[in-house]
């Protein structure tokens, strides 16, 4: 774990509203691993106060990038940096995606900007079968790179299946031999709750990234408890014992 | 070279900023960001008797320049505590204060009683003034005289520094300052968070879990900083404040109006070594005072109460 100030090298608004960030760490993109996530602080001021969480979302060299959209304050500022700007940025934080199991197939689920933390896994899976589903409200806020084998969902139809990611991995499912398959899921709650249902359901092993309003990002604040499904302890935090947990070990709320 | 040291009781302190209670974990999380022999001393979360699971979320919620949080004293227990967290504590070249909760006076006894025999603890800070849980916490910080009642019981058992951490959510905390104070505490800790709230206007629900939580950040500054003020016009022993302080600038600010020391909560979150840049920076502030000791600072305010509204019941 490091805390620096990273220069931006680019910008780029990737999506309708959907912004890649790129900095340069090289401690970070040499440790980092996939699922885990930065913390960055949007201001030196003290307004907004808070860092802001984001997934890993693909390391090259010394460079690491997140991408997020605008939706308070701290993005705001953040979708304004320029290249040269500092980034005041605390990571790599949090446990990593297990991919060292035995599965043939590496299903990604992503609902909107649940996509984050996939070209960082994609990269990593290299040499395994990979199917990615990825689900956004309409085709223009889809962001596809750096994926493998992609399925499109949009809430509108303007692009693929017409409705939820989950809805179209369950057809796919129904349609091919994916027992040794192993899902990976990021998004809305409600998606990960039926992702989950559904992973269930057809017996297959399935991993969630979840998000959580946390202050530090490293276990001291206490602030981002998911409840566990049994356990001494009853809650688990998704900063240290997350942000990825075995949909089997928490009750999504 | 300026003196940064003090003393509370016999302990004394290498400089006059610690880290505050439930924002420095049981001080092993930041290790690889933080060299805590650069700080004064580090306080514990609080800990109670058995382990506590805390609220439900949510338990953050971000406001202007602050946070609201509800964590409800979520702790390892004491038993853990002593076991895995405190040899590690132990070889910090730094005080360590642990930082006691409890949902009632035999549970404050009890804590206290087995902390006080162990080695690695240098003193307590009793925390009378959580708003966030429904049993203990506030409803004995917001009594005097269990407040008082709680000091006294606790004095008896140790000899370490006892420091009561008071909360600013009545209505003359000077009160309070004092019934400790008689009742034989070393220090007091001003403030605790301020009781808030914030709402969801789309589902018209409350944020947090537990509809109020306690707010802290530089929001609560200047309140913190005349809570502070009305303490130090009212006792004699040292005062810790607490709130809000984000930089050197702040904690000058706290000793001028009569800290003797500050704690560093929120800012740990969002900057983990501000804590140890301030330790530096109130010894450079008192240099380019040209002053001799970081504690001529304390209490030197010019300023009049006479023309304070506090003035009214000092």
């Amino acid at each position: 774990m490091t805390q620096e100030l990273a220069p931006v090298s680019e910008r780029t608004e990737v999506a309708d509203g959907i912004f890649l960030l790129r900095f340069t760490s090289a401690h970070i993109a040499h440790t980092a691993q996939p699922g885990q996530f930065v913390n960055i602080r949007p201001v030196a001021g003290l307004s907004p106060l808070l860092r802001r969480p984001f997934s890993v979302c693909r390391v090259e060299k010394n460079d690491v990038e997140i991408v997020f959209n605008v939706a308070g304050a701290g993005t705001r500022i953040l979708a304004l940096k320029r290249p040269g700007d500092e980034l005041d940025v605390l990571g790599p934080l949090g446990s990593p995606f297990g991919f060292g199991e035995d599965f043939e197939t590496a299903i990604m689920v992503a609902g909107g900007l649940g996509i984050a933390p996939f070209p960082f896994l994609t990269q990593n899976l290299r040499g395994r079968k990979v199917e990615t589903f990825v689900g956004a409200g309409t085709a223009g806020k889809l962001w596809l790179e750096h994926l493998q084998a992609v399925h499109i969902a949009t809430d509108d139809g303007s692009k693929g299946f017409h409705g939820n990611v989950v809805a179209l991995l369950e057809e796919f499912l129904g349609s091919k031999n994916l027992e040794n398959s192993k899902i990976y899921g990021c998004g809305p709650t409600r998606m990960l709750q039926a992702l989950s249902d559904l992973a269930k359901m057809n017996d297959l092993q399935c991993e969630l990234s979840l998000e959580g309003d946390m202050a530090c990002g490293i276990g001291i604040c206490q602030g981002c408890p998911v409840e566990r499904v049994n356990g001494k302890k009853k809650y688990a935090l998704v900063c240290t014992d997350g942000p990825t947990f075995n949909c089997n070990d928490i009750v999504l709320a | 070279m300026v003196k940064t040291a003090f003393n509370i009781g016999e302990v004394e302190f290498k400089n006059r900023v610690l880290v505050a209670s439930g924002t420095f974990g049981y001080g092993d999380e930041l290790k690889e960001l933080v060299d805590v022999s650069k700080l004064g001393g580090i306080i514990t979360k609080s800990l109670s008797w058995k382990p506590r699971d805390g609220n439900p979320p949510k338990r953050i919620v971000e406001t202007a320049s602050g946070m609201l949080n509800s964590i409800g004293l979520a702790n390892i227990g004491v038993e853990d505590f002593v076991e895995e967290k405190l040899p590690y504590l132990e070889k910090l070249d730094t005080v360590v204060i642990a930082n006691i909760a409890a949902s009632s006076v035999e549970e404050y006894c009890d804590v206290l009683a087995l902390l006080d025999e162990k080695e690695g603890i240098d003193a307590f800070e009793i925390n009378v003034s959580c708003p966030n849980v429904k049993e203990g916490g506030l409803s004995f910080g917001t009594d005097c005289n269990a407040t008082a009642e709680i000091t006294s019981k606790l004095r008896a058992l140790t000899k370490k520094p006892l420091i009561i951490k008071l909360t600013p959510n009545v209505t003359h905390i000077s009160e309070f300052a004092k019934a400790v104070e008689e009742a034989g505490a070393d220090a007091v800790s001003v403030i605790n968070t301020v009781i808030g709230m914030a709402v969801d206007i789309k589902t018209r629900k409350p944020k947090l879990s537990t509809v109020t939580g306690g707010l802290s950040g530089p929001a609560i500054k200047p309140i913190a900083l005349a809570k502070v003020y009305e303490v130090a016009q009212t006792v004699d022993i040292p005062i810790l404040g607490i709130g809000g302080i984000a930089s050197t600038e702040d904690a000058v600010e706290f000793l001028l109006v009569g800290a003797s020391a500050v704690q560093i909560g929120t800012m740990n979150y969002v900057d983990p070594t501000g804590s140890i840049k301030i330790a530096d920076g109130l010894r450079r502030h008192a240099e380019s005072n040209s002053l001799k000791d970081v504690g001529d600072l304390v209490g030197a305010i010019d300023a009049n109460v006479e023309f304070s509204v506090l003035q009214s019941w000092l």
